[in-house]
């Protein structure tokens, strides 16, 4: 017995050090989000705020290019896109896509550089998709994106394939047989649950498929010929929610006023803002991203062989404005107006 | 109101720790002692104060009168009165009643001989509550941290400030407080059994003893923690639910910024699997 006594103190003092690491230190920041005394606040801590600030800043702005010139249309061939572009405005564009999106691969990325016009290279097309859904999320969601907007470097951030898309899980290895042999897609720390216990399953489910968000029944009640909100509905939106919380950097008081979570009237008016960002994530992967999946190669591809798709945090990258609200389109007026 | 035959013989003078002979008299039941007098003062005067700000309001309905805390931007400073100043007030009120009445209690333990366990078991549900209105929003920088007073008010505080964290089930010392409460409830549940249990036998059978309790629980788990020890064990376990939960409420933003269900990464990052 006597000779356990330094292992237990050894262990014991080992998990003290532990437990004292794990947490922060004062002081913090808050932000108040409601009216005084509902508990509505953000806790900043201003070491890690710093951090984010630092890993979220613009590009440098060389603002927009002089006008006038001939159009780009006219002096290249195969310009389906950015054909009513200066070639000024054009060129200017090429070079930022390439600082934006692959500059450490360059023009090659995207084209046979012995012959520009070529469609040989996939990420070409890749690119001309990209563009269109550039223009659209500009011009047909300024409800979520507002005056803002946004370039490729909101996503990609300097990587051809933007760090913060996702993809299918591949599922844990299933160490189990029987009841256990299935994970029912939940009960995995994952960063897309917000480590609880909650479904992983969330993102293809509600920013993909049309599922319903809904957590609460709106009555008491089950009443005849209204089903109410099953288990799993409340927890894939819980799901989301968490992911969305850990994408913007926020917590969940900063839309809702949690004392009725779903009614409009008591949220922050912000809310409107996200609720419209579900509908555009929902639109960009089913309208502009599933649809490139055949051209990839497989080493871009999930390990489901799923392309990588938009969430919340593929722009917001835990902040609440991506990039801090820096304005997106101040070079490139082009990418604000919608395609034909 | 009348005293009954022995009661007399427990009054007696002295034990006070401030004033003297001044306020030691009885009225009625009640001991008044200084901190009688002081507790009465501080509760009235919260109290008429609360009926103020309900007055100002705009409801009378009991549910939804609020007396709120200041705005952040008040930081550690006075707010004026229908702004949070009003509460602020209030706190005050709320303390020096609460410290009275547990001062109070220590005059009264200091007359009959007795142990203060009374008055440090009461001190532990003060701590609790300076915890959430002082100690926490000192640490935070700004008065408005603290719980607003109203009833459905403050459960709408304890929801919010809960979701400021994400799920607040994930935090340890919330964990271990719910732990204990339901142990405190179980333990209670087993004794009050356990009592009743002895003192019911069958009609015309004598009542249990001691070592019948003891017995049964011998019989039934292979221990009996003991006449005196089940109350230890009920007063730890009681005050160590409230303790963990004045914890669990102080480390949520000064000592932690982010989701609850995040902090226990550390977990997953032991070097032993990570």
């Amino acid at each position: 017995m006597k000779a356990l006594i330094p292992i237990v103190l050894i262990v014991a003092v080992l998990l003290g050090v532990q437990l004292i690491v794990s947490f922060e230190r004062p002081p913090v920041d808050t932000v108040q989000q409601g009216f005084r005394g509902t508990g509505m606040e953000e806790n900043i801590n201003p070491r890690t705020e710093a951090k984010l600030v630092e890993a979220n800043q613009a590009p440098d702005s060389y603002g927009p290019t002089e006008p006038g010139g001939p159009k780009a249309s006219e002096i290249y061939e195969n310009v389906e896109v950015l054909g009513d572009l200066t070639e000024d405005e054009f060129t200017a564009l090429m070079i930022s896509i390439t600082a934006w999106v692959s500059p450490d691969q360059s023009c090659a990325y995207c084209h046979n550089v012995e012959n520009m016009a070529s469609e040989e290279v996939y990420a070409k097309q890749v690119a001309r998709r990209m563009l269109q859904m550039t223009k659209t999320i500009n011009s047909q969601w300024k409800d979520h994106v507002a005056d803002t907007g946004v370039n490729c470097y909101t996503c990609h951030r300097g990587n051809p394939i933007p760090q913060q898309a996702w993809f299918l899980e591949s599922g844990p290895a299933e160490s189990a047989g029987g009841f256990n042999a299935s994970r029912q897609g939940q009960n995995v720390a994952t960063e897309r649950a917000g480590y609880t216990s909650l479904p992983y399953t969330a993102l293809e489910q509600l920013l993909v498929e049309d599922g319903n968000i809904r957590v609460q029944s709106a009555s008491a009640l089950p009443i005849a010929g209204q089903p109410g909100v099953g288990l799993q509905a409340t927890e894939s939106t819980y799901s989301l929610m968490m992911h969305m919380s850990d994408s913007l950097g926020q917590n969940c008081t900063f839309c809702h006023n949690t004392r009725a979570l779903g009614n409009w009237e008591q949220s922050n008016p912000v809310r409107t803002k996200a609720w419209h960002g579900i509908q555009m994530a929902r639109d960009i992967n089913n309208t502009f991203v599933l649809p490139l999946q055949p051209l990839l190669p497989e080493a871009h591809l999930g390990p489901q062989g799923d392309i990588g798709k938009v969430s919340c945090n593929t722009c917001h990258q835990g902040v609440s404005k991506p990039l801090y609200g820096a304005p997106m389109l101040t070079d490139h007026p082009t990418l604000g107006v919608a395609s034909d | 109101m009348s005293m009954l035959n022995f009661e007399k013989k427990y009054r007696v003078r002295g034990g006070t720790l401030i004033g003297g002979d001044l306020f030691d008299f009885w009225v009625g039941p009640f001991y008044v002692g200084f901190f009688g007098v002081t507790t009465a003062f501080f509760a009235g005067l919260g109290t008429v104060l609360i009926l103020y700000g309900a007055s100002q309001g705009g409801t009378w309905n009991p549910w939804q009168i609020n007396i709120a805390p200041p705005d952040l931007s008040y930081g550690l400073g006075f707010a004026p009165l229908m702004e949070g100043g009003l509460w602020q007030i209030v706190t005050i009120c709320a303390i020096g009643s609460f410290i009275s009445w547990a001062l109070r209690e220590v005059e009264i333990c200091r007359k009959l001989g007795m142990g203060l366990h009374v008055p440090i078991a009461f001190a532990f549900a003060i701590g609790a509550y300076i915890t959430l209105v002082v100690v926490r929003p000192l640490l935070l920088g700004a008065w408005g941290h603290g719980f607003p007073y109203g009833i459905l008010s403050h459960l709408d505080w304890v929801s919010n400030v809960g979701y400021q964290y994400l799920h607040f089930h994930y935090n340890p010392a919330h964990m271990i407080a719910v732990s204990f409460f339901f142990t405190t409830a179980l333990a209670l549940a087993l004794h009050g059994a356990l009592i009743l249990s002895s003192v019911n036998p069958k009609e015309g059978e004598t009542v249990r003893t001691a070592e019948h309790e003891n017995s049964f629980f011998r019989d039934s788990i292979g221990y009996s923690i003991g006449t005196l020890g089940i109350h230890r064990l009920g007063l730890f376990l009681a005050l160590a639910a409230v303790f963990f939960s004045a914890v669990c409420i102080v480390i949520s933003g000064p000592l932690w910024t982010r989701g609850w269900p995040e902090w226990w990464n550390w977990w997953l990052s032991l070097p032993f699997w990570s």
